[in-house]
């Protein structure tokens, strides 16, 4: 068993508001080094907002953030360094190859030429595309590319990877196998902080929170969410909870 | 005469085959799921139906007309809500909704029974431009548009496609009110819970249609015994039970792993056995029977065998 002590993102009373719109009301949740962290919730329900906050793209209304003992008010570049993001929407450059995405991420995240050069051979290698090395991200299919964007987020060694529904449309296998990945990662101590709206992803996490209309309505592992619900299923919690 | 019918269509852009020799039927009055990831071919083939793109090969009939010759009457006669939210966002919930129906030579109040109970969710908001509604008011909004003349087949492209698991569940009972006022709906979905939500379902991967058939049906044929897993570990239980020479395939399922037996007649004792003697702990194994997932996968790893 991994043992787990330090909290790596540790948010109190964290506060957005937009105008009288309150986006994000007195979120409060510690996660701890190497944990696999479900952030679920509906369409609208405010987690964009939180993630981008801790990602220290925006600066929160109140409250406090810290996110590998970095301010989110103060220290964002020391953030940006420490993290490592994809989405579902953009993660990696559709006219670039793979080994072009990566040398580019690489760059700017400041690797030398021989780590970026190791790197890269590391990653072909390990997800089998050497035979696409040279065909432009477009032409990929959505699962390797997403399973791509996953190694290009976690190049620099992020303390913390934020994963904005990695998944959506992926096809069955290739989910597993994307989650095999994350898996891997939180063995090496990476924390892993990942929205979806597949349900049954919900159960891999660790920890999960749900959040409803702005505030964090549960927060607990996968088994004792459904015990206190009385569900079967995280849908299940899921739908009692947002459904309300 | 059935209102879609499909034989042997097929489309490539480029190199890249989207529609692979597609041949199938949908019946009066169904449901029919095209489920299948990114990918698949499903965007390509509703495209085709709706007459927005010719195909290279193969025939399409909608409500007995052809897809290529009788492009217009086609495109009276069905409604057609694509992926994309393609409304006019500067327009106003309202504005979008007469202009659809002016389109097809009808007004808001000729067919208003049809969309009332979804369009009411929508109308405190009437007055708001489409661009500002939130996701799931959007999608209500599309389905009003795309209903309002009323259609003889509905065509939904992914329609809930990143949406949360509450709103998928009330736009499926909407579906099936529409369904009751005897209109067949052709839906895609990446989303393989949908299925049990269908009629009848066509499973799709890399342009072909693996199976065609009830969701039922498609469960009674999965050809493996299979077994739920888990332990206190999972991660290492996928790992160990991959290793084990007893067990063909190991997927993760929820809470649960699904696991097939090499061998018809290996027990669940001799696994917990085996799990035991590598210190896994809270072991529980049960016979169960398959979803439509566990089938999708299986005909994936069948049609990726046959193309080696």
């Amino acid at each position: 068993m991994k043992t787990v002590t330090e909290n790596i993102i540790e948010v109190e009373m964290l506060v957005k508001k937009f105008g009288n719109f309150t986006a994000c009301r007195d979120l409060t949740f510690e996660v701890k080094k190497g944990e696999i962290f479900g952030f679920l919730g509906a369409n609208g329900a405010g987690k964009t907002t939180a993630i981008k906050i801790l990602c220290g793209l925006w600066k929160p209304t109140s409250g406090k953030a810290l996110i590998g003992g970095f301010d989110v008010y103060t220290e964002t570049n020391k953030i940006k360094k420490n993290i490592g993001y994809m989405s579902q929407k953009f993660s990696l450059y559709e006219d670039l190859t793979p080994v072009e995405n990566i040398r580019f991420y690489g760059g700017i995240y400041g690797l030398s030429r021989s780590l970026i050069k190791e790197k890269t051979a590391l990653a072909l290698h390990e997800l089998g595309l050497e035979e696409v090395k040279d065909l432009h991200v477009s032409a990929m299919p959505l699962g390797w590319k997403q399973k791509l964007a996953f190694t290009v987020a976690m190049l620099h060694e992020p303390k913390i990877v934020f994963l904005d529904e990695p998944t959506g449309g992926v096809d069955p296998i290739t989910r597993r196998q994307f989650w095999n990945m994350i898996y891997q990662a939180a063995h090496r101590g990476i924390t892993i902080f990942v929205t979806t709206h597949y349900m049954d992803e919900a159960e891999y996490c660790d920890r999960v929170s749900i959040m409803v209309d702005g505030e964090i309505k549960a927060l607990d592992t996968p088994d004792k969410l459904k015990e206190m619900y009385e569900s079967q299923t995280m849908n299940e919690v899921f739908l009692k909870l947002a459904r309300g | 005469m059935n209102p879609i019918s499909v034989h042997h269509l097929s489309k490539s852009y480029g190199n890249t085959k989207a529609l692979n020799s597609v041949t199938f039927e949908v019946n009066e009055g169904e449901i029919f799921g095209l489920i299948g990831p990114d990918g698949a071919g499903k965007t390509t083939l509703f495209r085709l139906l709706v007459t927005l793109l010719l195909p290279d090969c193969g025939s399409a009939q909608v409500l007995g007309f052809d897809c290529v010759k009788d492009y217009k009457k086609i495109r009276k006669s069905v409604g057609y809500m694509p992926g994309r939210f393609s409304l006019y966002p500067d327009l106003s919930v309202e504005e979008n909704l007469s202009f659809f129906a002016t389109i097809f030579n009808t007004t808001i109040s000729e067919n208003y029974s049809l969309i009332e109970d979804i369009y009411k969710q929508i109308e405190p908001f009437k007055a708001r431009p489409a661009g500002k509604l939130s996701g799931g008011m959007k999608q209500k909004l599309a389905l009003c548009c795309a209903l309002i003349h009323k259609p003889d087949v509905l065509f939904l492209d992914e329609p809930t496609t990143g949406v949360d698991a509450v709103s998928r569940k009330e736009f499926w009972e909407m579906l099936r009110r529409i369904k009751a006022q005897g209109i067949t709906i052709f839906v895609s979905t990446p989303y393989m819970d949908e299925a049990s939500l269908c009629d009848r379902v066509g499973l799709m991967q890399g342009g072909n249609i693996l199976s065609i058939d009830t969701p039922e049906n498609i469960i009674r044929k999965f050809p493996h015994r299979l077994l739920a897993v888990r332990s206190a570990e999972t991660f290492r239980l996928i790992g160990d039970l991959r290793e084990c020479d007893k067990i063909n395939t190991v997927y993760p399922f929820g809470d649960f792993l699904h696991i097939t037996p090499k061998s018809p007649d290996c027990d669940i004792p001799e696994i917990k056995d085996y799990l035991e003697k590598k210190a896994h702990q809270h072991i529980k194994i049960s016979e169960i029977s398959a979803n439509i997932e566990d089938c999708f996968m299986d005909l994936m790893v069948g049609q990726n065998e046959e193309k080696h």
